[in-house]
């Protein structure tokens, strides 16, 4: 087009530091666990539930970062998702048993965009009948989403019952490759694949669309973003829905790892994607990414070195990144 | 001339603050008109308040006849943007993460690629401003100050508009900067496009301004040519509590 691409020098460096954060935990856990095989399974598994966190809390630090909105209701799009899935694969059940991988993904692939919806629809909802009323009021936010959370998790319960269901694994997905003396759950592999599509779908969108150029313009300045004419209000309620179906789309690969659901797995999940969006850096897409598998790579090493620190981990983490970067992994400029 | 803007007896109140004391102004269409006053007159809220960021309480702000501010209407920013005024707030409102190259593509609405904006319009501006051509696809945080604030102008430029309101481009800018902002806007007038420019710096106002309004306390105090002001040290003294030979 203009000359201006074609004399454009190259881009500015990127901070690749903590990027490398998580091939180095890796590989420095590793003397620790011993066992090579043993190191891969569990490597592979925190990669599964890492990308699975980043599932569920994109949408929630794009929310915080455009509107500043702290939802702490976004744990129910998780169960809802989770729940709506038990009753879509139990309708399903000649797909599930089959022992075909085309029929097994399909029945799965049904049981996403079903949940997804219904999370968008519960998230559409959200927004209008919770949150709308309490914008910029952080306080107020806190409480009505929590109550909102509560409230959600009873109707879960009213609908399914209050106790655990099973999400057993389709036919296919059950068990696990071997490789070597290593075993690697199909499943697994399966999440990671999910998870590496939905990043690549949201790096497309919000690098390579004017919409995502929008988002990422929203949570640097959202004021300058309405003086250049947008609705960011629109575009706040278009990310708040995402984020939801994304946090419902999570729930069903959570509920899957699992292999059961319960009405206060959402509440459960929560405490994680705050720590990833914490760790990432409040409105960082990529922060959320490297927060995510940083998060899911050490709950798997310390449950398996030090089960009893399983739970500390992640805070420790926390507190570790915000001592050497306080705003988060990589901050969103502005903010 | 006809006034392309009219502010008329416009009060703004933030929270229990009441800034804007019945502000009257008119913005001449083809001109640049200075706006300028002693911190805390009011300048900013002035334009803020135009732009629908802060509303206005009591009063009326129409451009080009219409409405778009005031007590009973119901204007919003974006309203008021895509009437065709564009807005370079005091801090730049840069997008610091997002690139030279994306901060012009979102300032230029009908543009979904940056192939679709005017390449024309685009080498114009970079004719004004070299060094967006230099650093089109770095990081807009990483420019430096001058820099920043030749981006925050373009961005008002890259696609026509009818009102430009521009706050105190020259704050913190070396002297070499600042000329070639003068040189900018100066470009920019030949285009006959309306300004209205918060200054503090009177040097900068004299070299630009066709009219000038003075605030103080919320409310403008003088309205006139800027020839006029510049030539008459006594109402310097009085209305900005400067003179022109202390500047020289």
């Amino acid at each position: 087009m203009n000359q201006a691409t074609e004399i454009a020098i190259p881009k500015a460096g990127f901070d690749w530091l903590p990027l490398a954060l998580v091939p180095l935990l890796a590989l420095a856990l590793l003397p620790f666990v011993g066992s090579p095989s043993t190191w891969l399974t569990l490597t592979v598994a925190g990669l599964a539930m890492g990308l699975i966190i980043f599932v569920i809390a994109s949408g929630l630090t794009l929310v915080f970062g455009l509107m500043d909105v702290l939802n702490f209701g976004h744990g129910v799009f998780i169960a809802l998702g989770a729940f709506v899935a038990t009753s879509v694969l139990g309708g399903m059940s000649a797909w599930i048993g089959a022992p075909s991988l085309l029929l097994n993904l399909g029945a799965i692939f049904v049981a996403m965009l079903v949940a997804m919806s219904v999370a968008a629809a519960v998230g559409l909802a959200f927004e209008r009948v919770l949150v709308r009323p309490v914008y910029g009021q952080h306080l107020k936010q806190i409480l009505i989403t929590m109550g909102g959370m509560i409230i959600g998790e009873e109707l879960i319960k009213v609908i399914w019952g209050p106790q655990q269901i099973a999400l057993p694994l389709p036919e296919t997905l059950r068990g696990a490759f071997l490789w070597g003396d290593a075993a690697v759950e199909k499943y697994r592999v399966l999440a990671v694949a999910i998870g590496l599509v939905v990043l690549g779908v949201m790096l497309y969108t919000l690098n390579r669309t004017k919409i995502g150029l929008l988002v990422r313009a929203g949570v640097q300045d959202r004021e300058m973003v309405e003086s250049l004419g947008y609705r960011i209000r629109r575009l706040f309620i278009g990310v708040f829905v995402t984020g939801s179906a994304l946090a419902g789309l999570g729930g069903v690969m959570w509920g899957l790892y699992q292999q059961n659901v319960t009405p206060q797995m959402g509440a459960q999940v929560n405490v994680l994607i705050f720590i990833v969006i914490i760790i990432g850096g409040l409105g960082s897409t990529l922060g959320c990414f490297v927060g995510a598998l940083l998060v899911g790579l050490l709950a798997n090493y310390t449950g398996f070195l030090v089960p009893k620190l399983a739970l500390f981990s992640n805070i420790a983490l926390m507190v570790a990144v915000l001592l050497w970067r306080p705003q988060g992994l990589y901050p969103v400029t502005s903010r | 001339m006809s006034s392309l803007l009219t502010l008329q007896g416009v009060h703004t109140h933030i929270g229990a603050y009441h800034i804007l004391h019945g502000v009257n102004l008119e913005v001449p269409a083809g001109e640049l008109t200075m706006l300028l006053g002693r911190n805390g007159a009011g300048k900013t809220t002035t334009l803020r308040t135009i732009m629908g960021l802060w509303p206005a309480s009591k009063g009326r702000i129409s451009f080009d006849g219409k409405a778009i501010g005031g007590a009973g209407v119901k204007a919003s920013t974006p309203d008021i943007a895509c009437s065709g005024i564009a807005y370079v707030p005091e801090s730049m409102g840069i997008f610091a993460d997002l690139t030279v190259r994306e901060n012009l593509l979102l300032a230029a609405r009908g543009a979904r690629s940056i192939e679709q904006i005017d390449t024309k319009r685009l080498d114009w501006l970079f004719t004004m401003f070299p060094a967006l051509k230099k650093f089109w696809l770095y990081p807009a945080g990483k420019l430096n100050g001058g820099q920043k604030q030749m981006l925050a102008i373009a961005r008002a430029m890259v696609e026509p508009r009818r009102l430009l309101l521009i706050d105190e481009p020259s704050k913190g800018l070396a002297p070499a900067m600042v000329r070639n902002m003068i040189a900018a806007l100066r470009e920019l007038k030949s285009t006959q496009t309306t300004v209205l420019l918060v200054e503090q710096n009177f040097m900068v106002a004299r070299e630009l301004g066709d009219g000038v309004a003075v605030m103080d306390n919320g409310r403008v105090v003088h309205a006139g040519r800027m020839a006029g002001l510049a030539q008459d040290d006594e109402m310097q003294q009085r209305l900005l509590g400067l003179s022109l030979a202390s500047h020289q």
